[in-house]
């Protein structure tokens, strides 16, 4: 869940909006008081806490809108956040989060499988037996072999290009196997690392230890899929359903509907209730047009989970604050400091531009308290376990230093050995308006201490290929990246390997942009993947994010916030740290099945 | 007439190849020398360079750009396969190309989304038709009066106000606002007078717009025509002046207000971008929004093909409309 | 014409200001008057003459003169079709059979066009629509006077094509202005005008577009058909040689008023207006050698808005300060008879007049 992928704000209506706001908002007073006053469950009810689950009636037609279409339906290759939480309707896995609100709903819990699983040899051997009666939407049983079948699609990377691949770092990280469309075994199932000795059984052997493997396990991307009904590359028009809802109809970039499983048995799913009848999901191109509709109660929440609009805020913020949450998402926004770059290889010149930014105006650059979110003051978003929040605050950025400080600044440049400044160049995604307002915040701050930089603005899609690639950051002397960053799954690991381990130093599609090469913090991974305790796990975790704190490759800018709407036709709505602080899909209801 | 119009016809064929090659150039060569690689955008957030370089061999990039058009060309007549890592997919003839990133060939995306569009454009169109002529020869017949002036106010500010200004106003207004109107789209197959709900309003918002070129431009042709002295021969004859104004004054302001209309609806098929996003339209011009923030190129491609197809299909129209309208056209 | 009757006897009740004329065709004091930005254009200021059934009136003049004007003003063509706040202001009075123009029903005026008086224009090519057939324009102008059907309209307007001697009538019906010669555009123009039998015809410089030998061919059909069809027809003309052989009685306009009126011959051989020798040695003459031609008048016409006072020939003519006490200047001349049915309006007396035409101006011509 890289950034890029999720916001889709359009310029125009960012352009119309001023004008039409206030339109709007009369409109909006004189004709939208209708259902939605009534029956809202009230602001942030449903922040880490289940609103109105008593008054849901099963039945009736749940109605999803987004501003743009998932990147793939197909189960290995999904990657959007919203893909993975409104997956769960039609894919089962192993095992999957909890449907609680919160931090809760981070916690895993068995699904197809009858347990947490049997974990042996060290934590290499993980075995696993099948609930009875889970079914495929034709009604066969969902079997062992589906699962590796389904697990295996994750190694065709040249036919299902897009989804994540961690099953395949953890159970062949030298990449062995060619995927089961190259699999010259009779029934595809060559994978060496997944036994299947019975139908209901299904064991993993994985080269090293890692404790977030059941994290893995319960990616969207380790559903079954079931090997006749593998359409290839063309699978995510028309998934095949192990989940209580099934494809009805589906146009790309238009709408999808899903019906029920009639296949499907509550009494196999302990984590699924499939309240409603009927999930739809409409593409609406125009965002103030979906967010004025999902304040009118037209739709009942947006799937795609970016927040409401600038106007679109606004007025609901005016009128209809009951039907809003303001979760603390998974992202974290900041800026990061290439040490290939002169002179941020020295960490008092990375100290000097984190004490210089006035961190209350980058806050107000993301949009303020409530659409930005705090100010972050360190690397671990506070959903994730051993996320600590503001209360972590190493250099003082919510408090003292709030609004910068250029004494501390100075000495630090004193330190660096330069004085008076240097010249630097932040780069920027030039299609994120946010962004580009953190560069012009951080630009005039820094200017203060005598450090001049350049605003690079780069486009957004070929981030891999520009600050993606060192030698092209070093080539370019990019000494400030501005990006933002979310957990894969909700774990250290999930959310900080890619960024901070140096074995995830690549030529091409770097994440670790710092390139930090810290022994310990390999180490602290190291010893993180082969610990199965939880609260070490959490206890590493926060020390990985100290000492990355420390090192000042970073400066964080905010703990990202959404503003999410819901229809006061919604009932048992909550947010879940599993899907960044999204709202919980899968169990949603309707009060009222009109 | 015959020959007038085989003549336009060879022009227009030769023309669409033309356009092939040039839309070619600009979507393959330019990515290449800008440094931009599609392939990348294509794997997931961790990319393996050999996923990027399958991903590249399944686009067909890696081919050089002659083979590319000539797969293209081939593919429009014959259909074409992709085979790559196991998967093979085929597209039908007539394929314009597949697109992988939504997993449809593009022709069945143009033709669902085509008519969409058509509707789009050619609701719109009578409605500015009737509403730009009918205020333009009013204003013309009433030069200086205080109608004339007030349409033309109007009109300026329709030319002049953005379509996603005045689509949000009219949303804000009419279905928000009064409630009078959904104003969703909903496809004509599930229903007739949902459809017709959900077209009214970008109807009225792209008629405004246009409707407010088409009445200037008809109040200074008739003007203009009203000065002839063919039309001083009409009144002459003894014919009332409806006949005058509404069939020898019309005849000719309608040269050109046709020629606009050829060239509009030619553009407007092609995709009203603005009023399909703004309304949700699933037109082609959303098609092709979307596409680009995906890197989507062969729907681009394919859009763009359409485009031109539509333009070269309206200035056909129009230049037999032409011939139709004015006798001395046929002899050109 | 029983329709046309009942609406004369009503509209024309004979009063004392405006006595039911005899004449076929009077014109009483005619005024015609443009507003502009600049101010009034006074492109007709007080016009009179009568023309009877039959005869044929030529008026000559430059441009600007009024007659162009006056044609239409008869026609009613300045109040049909004035779209917008500047209207022309027309007073004066037309009968015409016996009905008053200017105070009828502008509808009734409509229905009298192209049926009782109708016109030929200058320039045929843009005076025809060019998007329609000659033949649906004749068949047109036809059935909105007749109630006939598509049939017999078309044989009708083929039947005039061939009177105005247009070869292949029944094919030429279907071609377009533009496959047509310049003559036989007009002949076509002509067919048009004459298909309803008017009673007046009015050719507003008919032959000015097309080229000399076609010139002749048209006069003489205008000529021929007014015998035929015994019409009454105003020619309008800038040029006195065109209607040298047609016109029974002449009005010369100058500055939208009329400067000299009478029979042809009179006008011809003894004029009484300077401007009149002016035209007539403006005439082409291919029996006189070019040095020996009396100079064209100099100057340019006048200003329709302002002007000249006096006699508002009086900056161009030669013999301006003849009369005395600068009376050119500053008062206007009336018509007065200067012999039967002739009419000039010049402050010289009449013997001054004879001389300066017989000693100066005649041997010159």
């Amino acid at each position: 869940m890289t950034t890029q992928r999720t916001s889709g704000r359009r310029k125009q209506a960012l352009a119309a909006a001023a004008v039409v706001a206030g339109l709007l908002t009369t409109a909006a007073c004189g004709g939208g008081n209708g259902s939605s006053k009534d029956g809202a469950a009230g602001f942030d009810a449903a922040n880490n806490k289940v609103a109105q689950a008593d008054q849901v009636k099963k039945g009736g037609t749940l109605k999803f809108v987004s501003t743009q279409d998932a990147d793939s339906w197909d189960t290995t290759r999904g990657y959007y956040g919203f893909m993975w939480d409104f997956s769960r309707y039609y894919s089962r896995q192993l095992l999957t989060y909890k449907t609680a609100p919160g931090a809760e709903g981070a916690k895993l819990t068995p699904d197809l499988a009858t347990d947490m699983g049997k974990v042996s040899d060290g934590g290499k051997t993980y075995t696993f037996t099948l609930r009875d009666g889970g079914t495929w939407e034709d009604g066969k049983p969902i079997t062992s072999q589906d699962i590796k079948y389904g697990i295996e699609r994750s190694w065709a990377q040249d036919v299902l290009s897009g989804g994540p691949v961690y099953l395949q770092q953890m159970l062949d990280p030298k990449n062995t196997y060619k995927g089961p469309y190259k699999d010259t075994s009779k029934d595809h199932l060559g994978l060496k690392a997944i036994d299947t000795p019975d139908a209901k059984t299904i064991v993993f052997h994985l080269p090293t230890a890692n404790s977030d493997f059941l994290q893995v396990l319960a990616m969207t991307a380790a559903s079954p899929v079931r090997q006749d009904m593998d359409t290839k590359s063309k699978y995510g028009l028309h998934p095949f359903s192990s989940g209580p809802y099934k494809f009805e109809s589906y146009s790309p970039g238009k709408n999808l509907v899903l019906v029920r499983n009639t296949s499907w048995k509550a009494s196999s799913d302990p984590v699924r209730k499939a309240y409603p009848d009927k999930v739809t999901l409409d593409i609406s191109t125009n965002q103030a047009d979906s967010d004025q509709r999902l304040i009118d109660g037209d739709y009942d929440i947006d799937a795609s989970q970016t927040g409401l609009g600038p106007q679109g805020r606004q007025i609901a913020l005016k009128q209809h604050k009951d039907n809003l949450d303001n979760p603390v998402s998974g992202f974290i926004r900041y800026a990061v400091f290439p040490q290939s770059v002169k002179p941020f290889d020295n960490e008092h010149c990375r100290k000097a531009v984190i004490y210089a930014a006035d961190h209350v105006s980058l806050q107000t650059a993301r949009g303020g308290p409530i659409a930005g979110g705090d100010i972050g003051t360190n690397m671990l978003p506070p959903s994730v376990a051993g996320g600590e929040g503001q209360k972590y605050d190493p250099y003082k950025i919510a408090t003292k230093n709030k609004y910068g400080n250029v004494n501390l600044a100075k000495q630090e440049l004193k330190a660096c050995g330069q004085p008076n400044g240097f010249s630097t160049t932040i780069a920027v995604r030039n299609n994120k308006a946010q962004e580009v307002a953190t560069a012009e915040s951080l630009q005039a701050a820094l200017k203060k201490v005598g450090i001049n930089a350049d605003i690079y603005q780069y486009d957004g899609s070929q981030s891999p290929g520009i600050i993606g690639s060192p030698s092209n950051v070093e080539k370019k002397k990019l000494g400030i990246i501005i990006m933002g960053w979310g957990p894969d799954f909700p774990t250290v690991q999930g959310y900080g390997i890619p960024l901070w381990d140096s074995k995830y130093i690549l030529q091409s599609g770097n994440n670790n942009y710092a390139l930090i090469k810290d022994k310990t913090i390999d180490g602290l991974f190291d010893q993180y993947t082969t610990t199965l305790d939880e609260a070490k796990k959490t206890q590493i975790s926060t020390e990985i994010n100290h000492k990355v704190m420390e090192g000042a490759y970073y400066l964080p800018f905010t703990f990202e916030r959404l503003l999410n709407i819901r229809s006061s036709r919604l009932g048992n709505v909550y947010t879940t740290n599993a899907y960044s602080g999204y709202y919980d899909f899968v169990n949603l209801g309707l009060k009222s099945t009109k | 007439m015959l020959a007038y119009l085989i003549r336009r016809l060879f022009a227009a064929i030769v023309m669409l190849v033309v356009i092939i090659l040039v839309v070619f150039s600009i979507f393959f060569l330019v990515p290449k020398w800008a440094g931009v690689d599609i392939a990348t955008s294509f794997v997931g957030k961790q990319a393996d360079p050999h996923a990027v370089e399958a991903v590249r061999e399944k686009l067909g990039l890696s081919d050089p750009i002659y083979s590319q058009v000539w797969h293209f060309f081939k593919g429009i007549f014959v259909g074409r396969t992709y085979a790559a890592g196991g998967d093979v997919t085929h597209c039908a003839a007539p394929c314009f190309g597949y697109s992988f990133r939504s997993e449809q060939a593009v022709w069945p995306v143009l033709t669902d989304r085509f008519p969409v569009t058509l509707g789009l454009a050619l609701g719109a169109a009578v409605l500015w038709l009737v509403l730009g002529v009918a205020a333009g020869v009013l204003s013309a017949l009433k030069r200086g009066s205080l109608w004339d002036r007030g349409a033309m106010v109007v009109a300026l500010s329709g030319v002049s106000l953005p379509i996603y200004f005045t689509g949000l106003l009219s949303l804000a207004i009419f279905s928000y606002g009064l409630n009078w109107i959904n104003g969703q789209y909903v496809s004509i197959s599930d229903s007739f007078s949902g459809w017709l709900g959900g077209m009214i309003l970008p109807w009225i918002t792209l008629a405004f717009l246009y409707a407010a070129m088409y009445a200037r431009i008809t109040r200074a042709t008739m003007l203009e025509i009203l000065g002839e002295d063919y039309i001083r021969t009409a009144r002459a004859k003894g014919l009332t002046e409806p006949v005058v104004i509404g069939k020898h004054a019309m005849r000719s302001t309608m040269t050109p207000i046709l020629t606009m209309l050829g060239m509009d609806l030619g553009a407007l098929i092609g995709g009203a971008i603005l009023t399909e996003t703004t309304f949700s339209i699933p037109g082609l011009g959303q098609a092709v929004l979307t596409a680009i923030k995906n890197q989507d190129l062969p729907i681009i491609l394919g859009v763009t093909l359409i485009t031109s197809l539509a333009v070269l299909i309206a200035n056909l129209a129009v230049d037999v409309l032409y011939a139709v309208i004015d006798p001395r056209v046929r002899l050109a | 014409m029983t329709e046309l009757s009942k609406t004369g006897a009503a509209v024309g009740e004979p009063t004392d200001s405006s006595p039911k004329p005899s004449s076929f065709l009077e014109v009483r004091d005619l005024k015609v008057h443009f507003p502009t930005d600049d101010g009034l254009v006074k492109s007709v200021d007080g016009l009179s003459f009568q023309l009877e059934k039959g005869k044929t009136l030529g008026i000559v003049g430059e441009s600007g003169s009024g007659k162009s004007v006056t044609s239409l003003g008869i026609m009613g063509l300045h109040t049909a079709g004035q779209y917008g706040k500047r209207k022309a202001q027309i007073s004066g009075e037309i009968w015409l059979n016996g009905t008053e123009l200017l105070s009828a029903d502008p509808d009734h005026v409509r229905k009298l066009r192209g049926r009782d008086m109708a016109m030929i224009f200058q320039d045929p090519l843009s005076a025809l629509h060019p998007y329609y057939t000659i033949g649906a324009q004749i068949v047109e102008a036809y059935r909105i006077h007749h109630d006939v059907d598509k049939k017999t309209a078309r044989k009708r307007a083929v039947e005039m094509l061939d009177r105005v001697g247009i070869p292949q009538p029944d094919k030429r019906v279907d071609s377009y202005p533009h496959e047509f010669s310049g003559g036989m555009r007009q002949r076509a123009m002509i067919a048009m005008s004459l298909v309803n039998n008017p009673e007046l015809l009015i050719a507003d410089e008919p032959t000015t577009a097309l080229d000399v030998t076609v010139q002749a061919q048209i006069l003489d059909l205008i000529r021929d058909l007014q015998k035929e069809f015994g019409s009454a027809v105003i020619i309008i003309t800038h040029d006195l040689g065109v209607v040298a052989e047609l016109a029974d009685d002449i009005l010369v306009m100058y500055g939208g008023r009329c400067v000299e009126r009478g029979p042809a011959e009179k006008v011809f051989y003894e004029p009484r207006h300077p401007y009149t020798w002016g035209l007539l040695g403006s005439m082409p003459r291919l029996d006189r050698d070019q040095q020996e031609r009396l100079i064209p008048v100099k100057g340019s016409p006048p200003s329709l808005i302002n002007v000249p006072s006096g006699c508002a020939f009086n900056p161009r003519c030669p013999y301006a300060d003849v009369p005395k006490d600068n009376l050119t200047r500053t008062v206007r001349p009336e018509l007065t008879e200067v012999g039967t049915k002739h009419w000039a309006a010049c402050h010289m007396s009449q013997e001054q007049r004879e001389r300066i035409w017989t000693e100066e101006i005649a041997p010159k011509l």
